[in-house]
């Protein structure tokens, strides 16, 4: 099969299932069933062009023009690979998990959740492969819209009010921010394709590039980048599996990849370096780390604590891009990854303990690990990964950003790794030893009677063994972050 | 003496603009919706003397083809105008109409005192 | 000889439409009569369209007396594609109408409802069409008269008053129109709007054609409701009954933009109107105001119909700012999103009108929970919603895109950030209907709702999917936008 058709079908394989989820309401077996097909079909599809990007190919699609200047195109480079790895990945799990939990907690309105997370699975594959910034911010807000419908999936005053916070940051970063950047990008540099060693480069002067990298970083709102970050708190309303999705398989994620994919094709590394105009940026971003590290110390309740985590974790994604050399962008894409994958586990810890026990906050949890032993194992992987602990995930990203720092001399940003993982192990390492050390408290006495579901158990294990396999074997992601950044 | 001269020979006009403001004027003034249709009158009434006095030519005759006479009014405006009052009788009408079928619903035609029944709804 | 006569054919076949349907007893056949009518306007549309793309503007004699003494009908490029556009419109509410009308009118007004129908779109064609200054002035009261009579027929006793009012605002309108046109006829002695042209050429600076200027340019303000001369649309939007709601929005304030386009840039050319007077920043201001003013307003409505006429008010705005931009990029952005906003608000009034058959009311508390009974309205809705907003794949995008650029070009990068924030406020009131119409427990009147018939789904499903076609394939529409604004702006260099 040619790359152009892959590349179609991972867009058509998940919008289909969006249709046939829909036509298939009447029977819930059935309407799993093909939950679980798609993502398995996708899953395949990206693994095949896994493979052709693996041997060096980058297949593309032809360009359909819109107006003049505005293309709707595709072309799979590294970055996007890893995304788009990441996310069909995650989908499978994330689906198996869904069924858990959305069946053992009785939720309503389970075919238009399932239909609007196939939605969003299909923008997050349009986001990965696009081939220019309008294809890119096309899919950005589909994204945005069809996540609005999950984060308010519960419907009372409390949802619509975090749905509300959600849709108008990151409708309005998007749009008041963003979008003038991209226009101001398609005039400067007539085009909006992206191209290594940035289609910026050379083409503006100083002050005009560090105002357009301040605009497209605020503006990618999904990277929350304080001060825009309080939509992801605000999102927390939302059903575990829903928080899965915004933290780690799609919409954060697509911030992020979105700021490394702008920072190297639209800016261009070298000549963002050697202008100077992103200097502010490590402070910013580093500011968002220290900032977002010390409000989840404060945290009782379990989900708001993993949001403000990944408040900070998104942050040091922005932070490697601001050192601006390979080894750090190799860093940042690979935390991409990394952090996906052990943000998941911790969700679906958190959602396993909620439905099994319906508890919420960290104090709740005195020597659960007793009775959930698969969930708080899988939990402590998670967390020891966020702290950056071998044999973990976390710990690659971190090192190559460790590295790049210091080779370049850049010592805030240093100083801000090193004091960002002193305090994620100070907000993590606590909730480990509640739960495995301390003696079962009475709300553990009173609620917990043993695991969660078995989907559920199922899909955590899966991702907390996946956390620790990524570490033992990290070829994949590797070369293709070393494709990426070019070393 | 020159202005007073060009006010005095363009005093046509002055008759325009004065029935043009005062139709205007009781438009938005008066509250009555029938005089409110007066004044709107009034006021395309008004529009007709500006078409039809330039057309007036001193010494012309009407436009009837005779051997006799060389200098005719211009025929346009007039036919413009015919049309333009046939116009402004279909919106009197209409406009009479809808003021005869408000009074009907709201057993008045006095604006104040139907916006005043609105809000207490 | 049909292809000849085609610019007749445009005008003459629903005047005599009209006439037939007062004749009738029952509303089916005079529903009948308006729909062969309406469905054969967009072919004859067409054909001048493709006789303009190909061969250049046609100059068709009225009743074979010649131009500049006799009544031209002159079709270029611009006129031809809002031609299209309005006979698009009135075709594709036609299906729609049949059951919306049955609910809203009396059986006994039904034929009188077409055949006013009728004369309205045979007024607004004439507008586009004739290229004679006093022409327009026939037509347009010709479509103002037939517009007063459709939104007096609206159910609710305030029809009425809407109706009146906008009468007394459109009468006032319209003679200022006149006016103008008599003040520039005292000055070049011809009402053929070509040749008017030539003869302004170095009496531009006179006092009387600057007045005229000022007095067309009020006049045709009123009827394409620029801020502030809007306060008529609101009340006649709400009240009028929803079909000709749909079809007014739609069409009626794009048919006197076009009429200023054409009075700005063909008579008096772009030089004296910008470079000379100071028509640029005045648009810019109001059509600002506009798209905020409008906008927060329409933001505390209850009433979704009056919700949507403030924002028809706002989105006005975007198309005077094209002009106010007035360079190629900007005046294209103006010109599609005329075609673009009257495919969006179509749509949407036709989704309303939907819902008004059903429930019988457009409150928006009522409703309330409409999102499970009538899933397909409602996300038709909504997808229109979004083209308001300017989500791209839309067509709103295309037209904000376009304005954008234009903006920049002329190196006002601050009104991009206007353009977006004021879009950004349409989020907030679509978003307060989502909220309501899906995550509202279902209200005692849309309790027994469904889906309304095929015959109105299909119509605005059929706009729908156009927005979103249209925000993709721009070939037709900024195509069509771009050669309409390079030939306007000629005028310039």
């Amino acid at each position: 099969m040619s790359g152009e058709a892959l590349i179609i079908l991972t867009l058509l394989i998940p919008a289909a299932g969006a249709v046939l989820i829909a036509l298939t309401s009447w029977q819930e077996n059935v309407r799993e069933g093909t939950t679980l097909v798609t993502a398995a079909a996708l899953f395949l599809v990206v693994m095949t062009i896994l493979g052709r990007v693996m041997d060096g190919e980058q297949p593309m699609t032809g360009a359909f023009q819109v107006v003049p200047g505005l293309e709707l195109a595709f072309r799979v480079e590294p970055l996007g690979m890893i995304f788009a790895c990441v996310a069909s990945s995650l989908w499978i799990v994330n689906s198996i998990y869904s069924i858990g939990y959305m069946r053992g907690n009785n939720e309503p309105r389970q075919t238009p959740f399932y239909v609007c997370f196939a939605v969003a699975i299909a923008s997050t594959l349009g986001i990965a492969f696009s081939a220019n910034l309008f294809t890119l911010f096309l899919f950005y807000e589909i994204l945005t819209l069809s996540t609005y419908p999950l984060v308010t999936h519960k419907g009372d005053d409390n949802a619509k009010a975090g749905g509300r916070v959600y849709l108008l940051i990151l409708l309005g970063t998007s749009m008041l921010l963003l979008l003038p950047a991209i226009i101001a990008t398609a005039m400067i540099a007539g085009t909006l394709d992206f191209t290594p060693g940035g289609i910026l480069a050379g083409k503006a002067d100083n002050t005009t590039i560090a105002l357009l990298l301040a605009l497209f970083m605020f503006g990618i709102g999904k990277a929350a980048l304080m001060p825009f970050h309080r939509w992801l708190p605000a999102a927390m309303v939302a059903p575990t599996p829903v928080s899965a999705l915004l933290h780690a398989v799609a919409v954060v994620k697509a911030g992020v990849f979105t700021v490394v994919k702008v920072v190297v094709y639209v800016f261009g590394v070298d000549a963002l370096a050697s202008s100077g105009s992103a200097d502010w940026l490590v402070w910013v971003a580093g500011f968002t780390v220290i900032a977002a590290s010390a409000v989840a110390l404060r945290q009782d309740n379990l989900k708001k604590l993993l949001a403000y985590s990944t408040v900070s974790q998104l942050a040091y994604v922005v932070l490697a891009v601001s050192i601006l050399t390979p080894l750090a962008v190799v860093g940042a894409a690979l935390h991409i990854a990394a952090h996906a994958i052990a943000k998941i586990t911790l969700f679906f810890a958190a959602g396993s303990i909620y439905t099994a026990s319906r508890l919420t906050e960290v104090s709740q949890l005195d020597g659960i690990a007793r009775r959930m032993p698969w969930t708080m194992t899988a939990f402590a992987i998670g967390a020891l990964s966020m702290i950056g602990v071998p044999p973990t995930a976390g710990f690659l990203g971190k090192w190559f950003m460790l590295v790049g720092a210091m080779n370049t001399g850049e010592w805030v940003a240093v100083v801000v790794i090193v004091l960002s993982t002193l305090m994620n192990a100070g907000y993590y390492l606590p909730i480990i030893v509640r739960a495995f050390f301390k003696p079962p408290g009475k709300d553990v006495k009173a609620h917990v009677k043993g695991e969660a579901p078995m989907p559920i158990v199922m899909a955590l294990t899966a991702t907390a063994a996946g956390t620790v396999l990524m570490f033992l074997f990290p070829e994949v992601p590797l070369t293709l972050a070393r494709l990426l950044a070019g070393v | 003496m020159d202005l007073l001269q060009t006010i005095v020979a363009h005093y046509n006009h002055w008759i325009i603009i004065f029935l043009m403001v005062s139709g205007l004027y009781i438009v938005v003034a008066r509250g009555n919706m029938i005089k409110k249709l007066v004044g709107l009158g009034l006021f395309q009434t008004s529009v007709y003397l500006l078409y039809l006095s330039p057309g007036k030519i001193l010494g012309g005759t009407p436009p009837i083809l005779s051997p006799q006479f060389s200098v005719y009014s211009n025929p346009l405006p007039h036919v413009l105008i015919l049309t333009a009052i046939v116009v402004g009788v279909a919106t009197l009408a209409l406009g009479l109409a809808l003021v005869v079928r408000i009074n009907e619903a709201f057993g008045t035609i006095e604006e104040d005192e139907i916006f005043a029944g609105e809000e207490d709804e | 000889m049909i292809a000849a006569n085609l610019p007749a054919l445009q005008v003459v076949l629903p005047l005599l439409g009209a006439v037939l349907c007062a004749f009738l007893q029952r509303g089916v056949w005079a529903w009948g009569i308006a729909l062969v009518v309406s469905v054969a306007m967009p072919f004859v549309a067409a054909g001048l369209l493709i006789q303009v793309l190909d061969g250049g503007i046609i100059s068709y004699a009225m009743g074979g007396w010649e131009p500049p003494i006799g009544i031209e009908y002159r079709i270029d490029v611009v006129n031809a594609f809002l031609l299209l556009l309005v006979s698009v419109i009135g075709a594709v509410i036609m299906p729609y109408a049949k059951r919306s009308v049955e609910k809203e009118i009396a059986p006994e007004h039904q034929p009188w409802f077409y055949a006013i129908y009728l004369l309205c779109l045979c007024g607004l064609l004439g507008i586009v069409i004739t290229g004679d200054a006093f022409n327009v002035f026939v037509f347009m009261e010709v479509s103002s008269l037939a517009t007063y009579a459709l939104i007096a027929m609206g159910r609710d006793r305030r029809a009425l008053l809407a109706a009146y009012q906008y009468l007394i605002m459109g009468t006032i309108g319209a003679t200022f129109y006149v006016i103008g046109v008599g003040l520039l006829y005292s000055m070049t002695g011809t009402l053929n709007l070509a040749d008017m042209a030539n003869r302004l050429e170095g009496i531009e600076n006179s006092r009387a054609v600057l007045a005229a200027l000022a007095f067309l340019t009020v006049g045709i303000s009123l009827k394409l409701a620029l801020f502030p001369l809007h306060v008529w649309l609101p009340n006649a939007y709400t009240y009028a009954p929803s079909m000709a709601t749909a079809f007014l929005a739609a069409t009626a304030t794009k048919v006197a933009v076009y009429l200023l386009l054409r009075y700005f840039f063909t008579v008096f050319g772009a030089s004296i109107i910008f470079t000379r007077l100071p028509v640029a920043e005045i648009f810019l201001i109001l059509s600002l105001a506009a798209m905020f003013g409008a906008s927060i307003v329409a933001v505390f409505q209850d009433n979704v119909k009056r919700m949507l006429a403030y924002s028809s008010v706002a989105q006005i705005g975007y198309i005077t700012l094209g002009i106010a931009i007035a360079n190629k990029t900007g005046l294209t952005g103006g010109i599609v999103h005329l075609f673009n906003h009257a495919l969006i608000k179509g749509a949407l009034f036709m989704a309303i009108g939907a819902v008004f058959y059903q429930i019988g009311s457009v409150k928006l508390d009522d409703l309330a929970g409409l999102g499970k009974r009538m899933p397909i309205t409602m996300g038709a809705f909504v997808m229109a919603g979004l083209s308001i907003i300017g989500v791209p794949g839309t067509v709103g995008f295309v037209s904000k895109w376009y304005l954008g650029l234009g903006a920049f070009e002329q190196g006002w990068w601050w009104l991009v950030f206007l353009l977006v924030a004021s879009s950004l406020i349409s989020v907030v009131y679509i978003g307060r209907i989502v909220e309501v119409v899906w995550f509202r427990p279902v209200s005692a009147a849309a309790k027994r709702a469904k889906e309304p018939p095929l015959s109105m789904l299909l119509p605005t499903l059929l706009l729908v999917a156009a927005t979103v076609y249209f925000g993709f394939d721009t070939s037709l529409t900024a195509g069509i936008a771009e050669r309409a604004a390079e030939w306007l702006l000629a005028g310039i260099r």
